[in-house]
């Protein structure tokens, strides 16, 4: 019998990376810039929080000389710094220096896998463990605590409210910024940097800040992302390449939700859902197959999105017509 | 005039670009209350001159007075502030945005953003002025004429008293000119200065109160357009009199080259842009389409070259010798290669025909390229073939190694038609070939035109402008709606006459 109960909060708790990596990747890409850094800039804030809550349990020496509040403060804003240095270093290379965005967001990806399993690995070597893997369980329980109230609503309890902070903050993010994106002078001013800057620049719109602000911001929020999978879903416990293609998923997610961020919270459910549904069908000797097939799922579902959006080809489903694309205003 | 007073005073306006000075101690007064006509030819300095006032470029020298007061215009805000709106000849709207999220858009105004109130404010505009306008309509399923709408409206909104356009009607049917004009005048009524720069001689005469001359960026003179005519004013911006009669020599042994039967085309859509056409071209012979813009013009030259799918009907190509063959189901290249040339100016200079980053010879290229021999491709004869074209139609170009599309826009025609003369057709396809272009090089055009008709080449020729249609075209096809609504001899036809069968079909009753 397929258990929802159990199997909603696992679907909820692997969508949580994706949804704060997609809504990052749409307020960028609104933008006009396609950030493929994404994945990179997930890692990268996932281990600067690592190194932050690493140094801390170490310092402390054990849970009960922690501090909740710097327990939280410090994992997250290494994460922060460290999605925002990565940020940075994308919108000076495509906006300021106007390099090709898919070779930079690429590199990023590349560099940001590098550098979160260089530190990983020097972390693990600090700690001295024969495990492949650095556990901050202390940490961890301070991210991963929920109101306690959830255990004694019984089905209710552990499908809604049985999760850490950041799983809430990223649903609360995702509204706010659709909200600022369809609502706001600021939205609004965002949206046409993406599509047309040439006629944004022309409204007395600053392009560059605009398309700076997008993008760190929207690698902030991946950044959480990271930090989230870490520290709430892997339970405190990082082992290089665990994070695994997360950051594609999530920028698939950008256009599986055309664009919308609001969408983005139930799509991310279900695609965590289908990322895990493989772990709840009955395994016979064909088994182990049939897994590697429903791990495609996801995959699946956003190739057939893109055809069908494609084939509507309403204007509004369309990506932002500036994407990808560098801005130079003497350019004709 | 002596009670108008100066909205605008330039006085000695330089402006250069390199080494090339665009505009020469420029003085230019503007008035409240009045719709100023800018002439000149292209590469004069007009829209320079324009774009100094609307915060593009800076002058170098010189002062900009407005109401009196020394001003500093260093950005589009600034002429925002001052009241200066520009209408660009190539719109700046966001496609996915409706008219007013475009019309707000980069405005600091107080508070949250409120749509509807917008909404209203720009609902208020249009009906003073008599604008038709849906606010809450996206720019893309607008028509040219509506986007223009939206600029316009846009620039009021932002409290503009002082408006510029662009050649405002290179894209515009008559009606929608008629409409733009009717608004112009309430405006100028309204006490608002208006300056509009365009090359067509008899808006000129119908619009504007006063027109000024430029050539080659010095100031020439300004008249009252009541005070003088359209021979006059050519003569000063060209610098030395001009006829201003188009030649319609008689055709020479015409014989029957493309016949047209039955033709039906539906768009992708399954719209019937053309139903049921028949029609001869005859070699020698200058054959003008007439219709409202989307009539099933541009269908129907694309069917012809081989670029429309066709659902029934035949095309066939006659030989002198009385051959014939059908065109239909031929592919592009095949078709071109009978010497059928297409010179197609889509509303979109670039869009069809020239490739804007590639520079002049290349562009040449992209007809001969397959002519070369072996692996290699042959690049001597383009270049030589773009320097003719320079030389002999003046396109205005540092060298033939300049992109396309750092041209200005009537440059870029001279070379989209010259090149497609040089292919040395039987059948040449024209559609708009001197829209946007100035009126020496409008005539420099038709003349390459009937070069062709005297050479013996079947010219069908897509027009706009009825008067030019009039006078060039040996027959003349009405389209309407996609169907032919007669088709009769250029030489006697009136402009009222094909007007009538524009709008409907056969022209109704009113037959002479």
């Amino acid at each position: 019998m397929f258990d929802v109960v159990s199997f909603i909060p696992r679907a909820v708790m692997q969508s949580i990376p994706l949804l704060f990596g997609s809504i990052g990747e749409t307020l960028t890409e609104k933008s006009g810039n396609l950030n493929l850094g994404i994945p990179g800039v997930m890692y990268v804030g996932g281990i600067c929080g690592v190194i932050g809550a690493f140094f801390y349990e170490q310092s402390c020496g054990g849970a009960a000389n922690m501090n909740g509040f710097l327990a939280l403060a410090i994992p997250l804003l290494c994460c922060l710094l460290g999605s925002l240095v990565m940020g940075l270093i994308y919108c000076f290379l495509t906006v300021t220096l106007r390099a090709n965005q898919n070779v930079t967001g690429l590199a990023m990806t590349t560099f940001g896998v590098g550098f979160g399993n260089f530190f990983g690995g020097s972390l693990i070597k600090i700690s001295g463990l024969d495990v492949p893997s650095i556990a901050l369980s202390a940490t961890s329980g301070f991210f991963s605590r929920h109101l306690a109230i959830a255990d004694r609503l019984g089905w209710f309890g552990k499908i809604f409210l049985s999760y850490g902070f950041l799983a809430y903050l990223a649903i609360l993010i995702a509204f706010v910024s659709a909200y600022i994106l369809r609502r706001t002078r600021v939205g609004l001013q965002l949206r046409a940097v993406g599509e047309n800057p040439a006629t944004a620049d022309a409204a007395g719109i600053n392009i560059t800040r605009y398309k700076y602000l997008a993008t760190c911001l929207g690698c902030m929020i991946a950044g959480l992302g990271g930090l989230y999978y870490v520290m709430d879903y892997a339970c405190g416990i990082w082992s290089n390449d665990a994070f695994g293609d997360r950051g594609w998923l999530a920028i698939a997610l950008v256009i599986f939700t055309i664009w919308r961020p609001n969408v983005s919270v139930w799509a991310s459910i279900l695609f965590g859902g289908l990322y895990i549904l493989y772990l709840y069908i009955p395994t016979g000797s064909a088994g182990l197959a049939m897994k590697e097939l429903y791990k495609m799922l996801p995959y699946l579902v956003t190739i057939i999105v893109l055809i069908i959006s494609s084939m509507r080809n309403k204007r509004e489903n369309q990506p932002p017509a500036g994407l990808g694309l560098a801005y130079f205003r003497e350019d004709r | 005039m002596d009670n108008m007073t100066a909205a605008v005073k330039m006085r000695n306006i330089t402006k250069r670009f390199g080494p090339v000075i665009a505009n020469d101690k420029v003085w230019l007064d503007i008035y409240k209350g009045e719709i100023l006509a800018l002439l000149g030819e292209n590469g004069s300095g007009k829209t320079t001159l324009m774009n100094m006032l609307s915060g593009i470029y800076y002058p170098d020298e010189g002062e900009i007075l407005i109401r009196d007061t020394p001003v500093s215009i260093r950005s589009p805000k600034d002429a925002f502030a001052l009241g200066i709106g520009m209408i660009h000849q190539h719109f700046k709207l966001v496609d996915v945005l409706t008219a007013t999220e475009n019309i707000v858009l980069g405005l600091k105004e107080e508070g949250r953003l409120n749509l509807d109130a917008a909404a209203e404010k720009i609902k208020a505009i249009c009906d003073a002025y008599g604008f038709e306008l849906d606010p809450k309509q996206k720019i893309y399923n607008m028509t040219v004429s509506q986007k223009q709408t939206v600029e316009i409206v846009k620039v009021l909104y932002r409290g503009a008293d002082i408006l510029i356009l662009d050649e405002p009607t290179a894209v515009l049917t008559p009606q929608e000119t008629d409409k733009l004009f009717t608004v112009l005048r309430n405006m100028r009524d309204d006490g608002k200065a208006i300056v509009i720069i365009t090359h067509k001689m008899h808006e000129v005469e119908a619009l504007s109160d006063r027109v000024a001359v430029l050539r080659h960026g010095h100031f020439v003179g300004d008249m009252l357009t009541k005070e003088t005519n359209a021979q006059e004013m050519t003569n000063m911006m060209v610098g030395h009199p001009v006829v201003l009669n188009i030649e319609r020599p008689e055709p020479v042994d015409p014989k029957p080259r493309i016949e047209v039967k039955n033709l039906t085309v539906r768009s992708i859509d399954g719209v019937l842009k053309l139903e049921d056409v028949s029609f001869t071209a005859c070699s020698g012979e200058i054959l003008g389409i007439a219709g409202i813009s989307g009539s099933g013009q541009k269908e129907l030259l694309e069917a012809i070259a081989g670029l429309q799918v066709v659902e029934s009907g035949s095309i066939s190509y006659i030989e002198d010798d009385g051959t014939r063959e059908e065109l239909l189901g031929k592919d592009p290249l095949a078709i071109a290669g009978m010497g059928v040339a297409l010179s197609f100016v889509p509303e979109d200079r670039l869009g069809m025909g020239l490739v804007g980053s590639m520079d002049l010879a290349d562009n040449m290229m992209l007809r001969s390229f397959r002519r070369g021999k072996g692996l290699f491709t042959d690049r001597k004869s383009p270049r030589a073939l773009a320097e003719k074209i320079v030389s002999d139609l003046s396109v205005s170009t540092p060298s033939v190694s300049t992109p396309v599309r750092r041209l200005s826009g009537g440059n870029v025609q001279k070379v989209l038609v010259g090149r497609e003369i040089s292919s040395a057709p039987s059948v040449l396809l024209t559609a708009y070939a001197v829209r946007g272009l100035d009126i020496n090089s409008s005539y420099t055009i038709y003349e390459l035109i009937n070069q062709q008709k005297a050479a013996g080449v079947a010219v069908i020729y897509v027009g706009e402008d009825l008067d030019v249609l009039l006078e060039l075209c040996d027959k003349i096809l009405v389209l309407c709606g996609g169907k032919v609504s007669g088709v009769i001899p250029g030489r006697g036809a009136t402009k009222r006459k094909v007007g009538m069968m524009m709008t409907r079909l056969g022209g109704g009753e009113e037959d002479e």
